[in-house]
């Protein structure tokens, strides 16, 4: 399983970035190979517009099956996530990377339905 | 001739002046009035008029036919806006986000994205005595002026026989409907008040217009409030202001009731009078 993590920075020590589409870097770990990448999302402030499913689609092209975020994606970015079959969880926007996976795995975060 | 009436700051008397001044001119002049705000068009509120046409007005947006798709993607990478993503098994198209150039729809190779029409605001055309007036308002829910600001122009156009003088009253700001509104008029009259907030968006306003190559000036509307620092600002930058508008509690009050105002306060009325004699090049 692939876990997309919204971030800050590009460490297992970084904070979380609250916002979905226009989150700095985007960190994926992948529980069975436990490798863990990061990828830079700050072009993304060049976008002046559909910033949500740019990142939404940069989500489905790494493949991830699960999103761990801040305050959760927008409308857009949310129906491209649904249609892409990605799992949501928001309430991580004060957590670093490491704490937000525990958080997740103890199953503390909160499910993001449209 | 078509004059844009435009500003910078919100409220800072576009309506009334375009309102007032197209009912002044008519008195000598054929007029074309048209409301470009289109996000919150309230010139109707003043201009009392029998309408004459009304239009619903559409954009272009692509449709996605699944049985045609092959999933290339080059509908994605066209599309400078975002609007329309790849998921493998799915395209995605978001109305809101299209700024209905073609790209993906012409370039799509099995023509999957035919353009189709959607909705997305009405235009309205009154007559009053010599005036013209053209409103145009966009949907709830829509979010691109531009496209309806053009389409509205296109209209005056058609309806206009060059004669006419033509007041565009404009949204406020200085983003892309502002420019649109702006773009085909001979002059641009930016209308501000003398408070610091009305100084630093007079100071964006005069910016876009000059990368514009615009030949505008200012109104200086609620003259007698706040500070000299706009007066000071336009003699510095050889900026002319065409008429100061004294502020008016009488003229708040015409305005509330959804009143013209210069055939009451002669004030207003004198103000007009110059911009009248700037317009005619007097």
């Amino acid at each position: 399983m692939k876990i997309a993590f919204t971030a800050k920075g590009s460490k297992w020590n970084s904070k979380i970035d609250p916002r979905f589409g226009r989150t700095e870097y985007l960190l994926v770990y992948d529980t069975e190979s436990e490798e863990f990448k990061s990828y830079n999302n700050s072009d993304i402030e060049n976008e002046t517009h559909g910033a949500g499913p740019k990142t939404a689609k940069l989500i489905f092209d790494i493949g991830a099956d699960v999103l761990i975020t801040g305050n959760g994606p927008g409308e857009n970015a949310a129906i491209a996530l649904e249609k892409a079959g990605v799992e949501i969880f928001t309430g991580a926007e004060n957590m670093k990377i490491k704490e937000a996976l525990e958080a997740f795995d103890n199953k503390q975060l909160k499910i993001f339905k449209r | 001739m078509k004059i844009a009436i435009a500003s910078g700051k919100g409220g800072t008397g576009k309506t009334t002046l375009a309102t007032n001044l197209a009912s002044y001119l008519s008195e000598e002049k054929q007029i074309i009035l048209a409301d470009l705000d289109v996000e919150e068009p309230n010139s109707g509120l003043f201009i009392r008029a029998e309408k004459i046409f009304q239009e619903d007005r559409y954009k272009m947006i692509p449709g996605w036919v699944e049985n045609d798709c092959t999933y290339c993607g080059i509908c994605q990478e066209v599309c400078n806006f975002n609007a329309i993503i790849n998921l493998g098994t799915h395209i995605l198209v978001y109305p809101e986000l299209c700024h209905s150039c073609y790209a993906c729809s012409e370039l799509c190779p099995t023509a999957a994205l035919p353009m189709q029409k959607q909705k997305m605001g009405v235009l309205k055309h009154y007559k009053k005595g010599n005036i013209d007036f053209v409103e145009s308002r966009l949907d709830i829910g829509q979010e691109q002026a531009v496209p309806r600001i053009a389409q509205t122009l296109d209209y005056i156009n058609s309806i206009s026989d060059n004669k006419e003088i033509i007041l565009l009253d404009s949204p406020p700001g200085t983003s892309c409907p502002v420019i649109e509104a702006t773009k085909d008029a001979d002059k641009v009259i930016l209308v501000t008040e003398p408070t610091p907030f009305g100084l630093h968006d007079l100071g964006l306003a005069v910016e876009t217009m000059q990368k514009m190559n615009k030949d505008f000036t200012v109104v200086l509307n609620r003259f007698g409030v706040g500070n000299a620092d706009v007066e000071d600002y336009c003699k510095k930058n050889n900026i002319r202001i065409i008429a100061m508008i004294p502020d008016s509690r009488q003229v708040a009050e015409l305005y509330s009731r959804g009143e013209l105002v210069y055939d009451k306060v002669d004030s207003f009325k004198q103000s007009l009078d110059s911009i009248k004699h700037y317009i005619l090049g007097k």
